[in-house]
């Protein structure tokens, strides 16, 4: 097994900024709003970099898709403890139509490229909350999946994946290569401390256009409209049983 | 002068201190009542409570990771960014290497970020004469210049008279949190390194006392003060001089006044609290260009204080407004972030912002003491630049340009004095502060020196403009003499029971706000299990004090609702509980607080509000 482990880090609006809907409805506002690294791939970096420091594995690799801006992303991932970074160069208009489909095919692609034993992932990103990413991504290389992963350990051949399921927890063993995507509960992720963003300015991230892996960006989505959630209205106390049905039925309820 | 050995990193040299090591003055600690079991426990940063006493941390490795630039830049603002900019258009120039590192405690470079503003261009000239072709975002030229006194409902207008310090003919309204993140692109592409993210925490010296550098922010301290596993130091800058931008009360600032007696021939610095927001308003209300300012209602005449309302040209119909309040107000009962909300129902102000959308809020501290606050400019080792000795033009309320001004002269008066080679502990560069004196930013700052003072007299507001008409408008400030301010602002509060609660109304949820949803547009946030950054030197003040006297003050200066006084668990008293997670940075409470208990530190790196283009 190579010991590579790839991890996927998207940037997003950060969760603490009030977000704002285009005067156009055609998205939220991006321009001079605060971004980070999407909360779950702050886990999942860290679980991979654990993984290396434990030496299970031998390198780290931090890929995101997106405009110029991503690569600040992928820096903190390096800060954090990746050795080296992927940039998946799209364009601000591409961008805008980016999903999960996409991303997992060129997920997939580069996981074939640098032959990578591990995929790890967030579960879902904080501004699409899509949570298809790692799933589609399995699917399409035919690999594995532990998905709402909050314990990990890694063996010879496979891994042990305790999943955060509505009835509790289920542990599974699967064969690696796999596809793991980070719960909250995986690990509490490390700062980035400057000195370790100094030394990330050393490191190498390579930049790859989807062409070159082959991979067409054309969505078969459209967004027709995005609109902010609608006000809380008032709500009406009623006096008795019959009130409650009268009202029911004048809003065509029942 | 050397202090003696504080334990905490206050570094403070008053006998007073409850802090103060026992054993180097021989002076025995008054009794300690923040030891008793019913004293509270408020604060438990380490600046207050020393780690090297403290046994959750034996065993801890404290060795800080450290590196060597040539000078090192405390805050990414105006002042800041034009130095690095400065030294790294000189160093190319004689094709010198010069390592300029910025750091930032802001996430990315003008979140943290401020302002009105008028932007007068003469510093940003010039710094970069070619800041049209480079992009800069000076989009907004003013076209028409409104001053009003307002009434409970009426206004009077007041002629923009060209010569008079408002009229802000060949100004540009701007954004300045977008024009820092622009000169922030500028000092990149200069190779100017920038650290957005990380704190200076600590001011670090040398053997002979001089500024070694600084040390940023230490992560993963729990809230009550214990390391957690992610605990990890700050790391140490060295540079032959440090510059301290730190705009409007930096909190290095504080201790560098204290360690190196900086403000013991000048004035105490006297400061206003301003209040904006941003708002998208209706397409037929607005007026690309326009600026208008206010004084009088709802403040009374002794009160200091004004509004701005400018509406931007940036492709949509935005209108920055704002309010500001003289910290030297008297009555505990005042609520700037109240005011602010109700000037907005003026018949004069309510018309624009009908059918509008509020997008931003935020609040800064800002500077009013002028030439006669200014403390020394200049230690061994380092330089104090911008906002946080303060050269901002109060009648003007222009503070950028002379900023920037400022941090081009240090940059110039340090160049030359850097070494190639090796490191000469502590520069000492007095040239900054003789540049300085001779340039036009001590010319313009002793002009109005006097309009601000002038307002402390029978009449307030109206003698202060009666001063200026005479003496600025026709005289230009060259009357012999200086007029003093009133002394330290958070000695101006009257106790409670000798002032009149104010009636406020009610947010009407469509002009006027509360504070909480205020604060939520500010974006801020921090890191939640930190110790508070707002830290109280003594637990026990508050309610014996503060609540006491003046009626917990804090809960009405503080724009974002930090301070609470709430009632304790078994109900018998009152508690205060400090919020510090909506903390704003806006530094109002460690100038205004009547007991001076209050010391603000910087909070873990990347933690405050995230304007946008505020």
């Amino acid at each position: 097994m190579s010991g590579r482990v790839l991890v996927g880090v998207k940037r997003v609006i950060d969760y603490a900024v009030k977000i704002r809907v285009k005067p156009d409805h055609s998205g939220v506002v991006t321009e001079g709003v605060k971004h980070s690294m999407n909360p779950f791939c702050e886990i999942a970096v860290e679980e991979a970099v654990k993984m290396k420091e434990k030496k299970l594995i031998k390198e780290v690799v931090a890929v995101s898709c997106g405009p110029q801006q991503v690569q600040e992303t992928i820096r903190t991932a390096l800060a954090m403890g990746a050795d080296r970074g992927i940039h998946v160069e799209v364009s601000a208009k591409e961008y805008e139509s980016l999903g999960p489909l996409q991303v997992s095919k060129i997920l997939a692609a580069l996981a074939k490229k640098e032959e990578a034993q591990l995929i790890i992932l967030g579960k879902q990103a904080i501004d699409g909350d899509c949570n298809q990413t790692g799933q589609m991504t399995a699917a399409l290389l035919d690999w594995p999946q532990g998905t709402f992963a909050s314990e990990v350990t890694l063996e010879a051949g496979h891994v042990k994946v305790v999943r955060e399921i509505d009835g509790g927890l289920e542990t599974i063993k699967i064969n690696t290569p796999a596809v793991l995507t980070a719960d909250l509960r995986l690990n509490t992720p490390r700062y980035a401390t400057l000195p370790n963003i100094m030394k990330a300015k050393k490191k190498k991230i390579a930049n790859v256009k989807p062409a070159d892996l082959g991979v067409e960006l054309a969505s078969k989505l459209q967004v027709l409209r995005v609109d902010e959630p609608p006000q809380r209205e008032a709500g009406v106390k009623v006096e008795s049983v019959d009130d409650l049905v009268g009202k029911l039925k004048e809003a065509g309820r029942i | 002068t050397k202090s003696p050995k504080c334990k905490c990193s206050l570094q403070c040299i008053s006998p007073r201190c409850p802090r103060l090591d026992p054993g180097a003055l021989g002076v025995r600690p008054t009794a300690r009542r923040w030891a008793s079991s019913d004293a509270p426990k408020i604060t438990t940063h380490y600046s207050i409570h020393p780690r090297d006493q403290d046994p959750r941390w034996e065993g801890t490795e404290m060795e800080r990771f450290a590196d060597q630039a040539d000078v090192v830049v405390v805050g990414a603002g105006p002042a800041g960014l034009s130095a690095a900019i400065r030294l790294k258009q000189l160093a190319l120039a004689e094709e010198r290497e010069v390592r300029v590192c910025v750091v930032e405690k802001a996430s990315q470079i003008g979140a943290h970020t401020l302002s009105g503003a008028c932007l007068e261009p003469s510093a940003l000239n010039e710094l970069l004469p070619d800041w049209k072709e480079r992009g800069a975002p000076l989009h907004t030229p003013v076209t028409e210049d409104i001053f009003s006194i307002l009434t409970e409902k009426h206004r009077i207008p007041v002629p923009m008279l060209p010569g008079l310090p408002m009229n802000n003919h060949g100004n540009y309204i701007v954004r300045l949190g977008n024009l820092v993140r622009w000169l922030g692109e500028q000092a990149e592409e200069l190779g100017v390194e920038l650290y957005p993210g990380y704190a200076a925490a600590e001011v670090l010296f040398h053997e002979d006392g001089s500024v070694k550098g600084i040390a940023t922010n230490d992560v993963g301290i729990a809230k009550d003060g214990s390391p957690k596993d992610t605990f990890e130091r700050g790391m140490e800058l060295h540079a032959q001089v440090t510059l301290f931008g730190e705009g409007c009360h930096g909190h290095l600032a504080k201790q560098l006044y204290r360690h190196f007696n900086l403000r013991q021939n000048c004035e105490p610095q006297t400061y206003a609290i301003g209040l904006k927001e941003v708002w998208v308003v209706r397409p037929e209300k607005w007026r690309p260009g326009r600026v208008e300012h206010s004084v009088g209602w709802p403040l009374n005449r002794n009160t200091y204080g004004g509004s701005f309302l400018y509406h931007l040209n940036e492709g949509e119909p935005l209108v920055a407004l704002g309010f500001v309040v003289g910290l030297d107000y008297s009555n505990p009962y005042l609520s700037p972030f109240r005011e602010f909300q109700r000037w907005k129902h003026h018949p004069f102000v309510a018309p624009t912002l009908e059918g509008g959308e509020r997008i931003g809020y935020g609040a800064r501290a800002l500077n009013e003491g002028g030439v006669q606050s200014i403390p020394e400019l200049t230690f061994p080792g380092g330089i104090l630049i911008g906002c946080s000795p303060g050269f901002m033009n109060v009648p003007k309320i222009k503070g950028t340009h002379t900023a920037m001004k400022s941090g081009m002269l240090a940059a110039e008066a340090v160049f030359p004095r850097l070494a190639k080679h090796n490191v000469i502990p502590g520069l000492h560069v007095p040239e900054y502060a003789e540049s300085l004196k001779a340039s036009w930013v001590w010319k313009e700052l002793h002009a109005v020196r006097n309009i601000r003072p002038s307002f402390h007299n029978y009449l307030g507001l109206y003698g202060g403009m009666v001063y200026t008409g005479i003496f600025y408008w026709i005289l230009r400030g060259k009357e012999p003499w200086t007029l003093k301010h009133c002394g330290l602002d958070s000695d101006q509060l009257k106790p409670a029971k000798e002032c009149t609660p104010i009636e406020y109304p009610r947010p009407d949820g469509k002009l006027s706000f509360d504070l909480l949803s205020s604060v939520a547009l500010s974006g801020t946030n921090h890191e939640g299990d930190q110790p508070a950054h707002l830290t109280l030197r003594d637990d026990s003040v508050p309610v014996e004090r503060n609540l006491a006297i003046y009626d917990g003050p804090e809960q009405r200066f503080c724009p974002a609702g930090v301070y609470e006084y709430v009632p304790t668990d078994d109900g018998a008293g009152m508690r205060l509980q400090i919020n510090a997670q909506n903390c704003v940075h806006c530094k109002t409470c460690d100038i205004k607080d009547p007991s001076q208990n209050i010391n603000w530190v910087v909070p873990e790196g990347s933690g405050g509000p995230a304007y946008n283009g505020m």
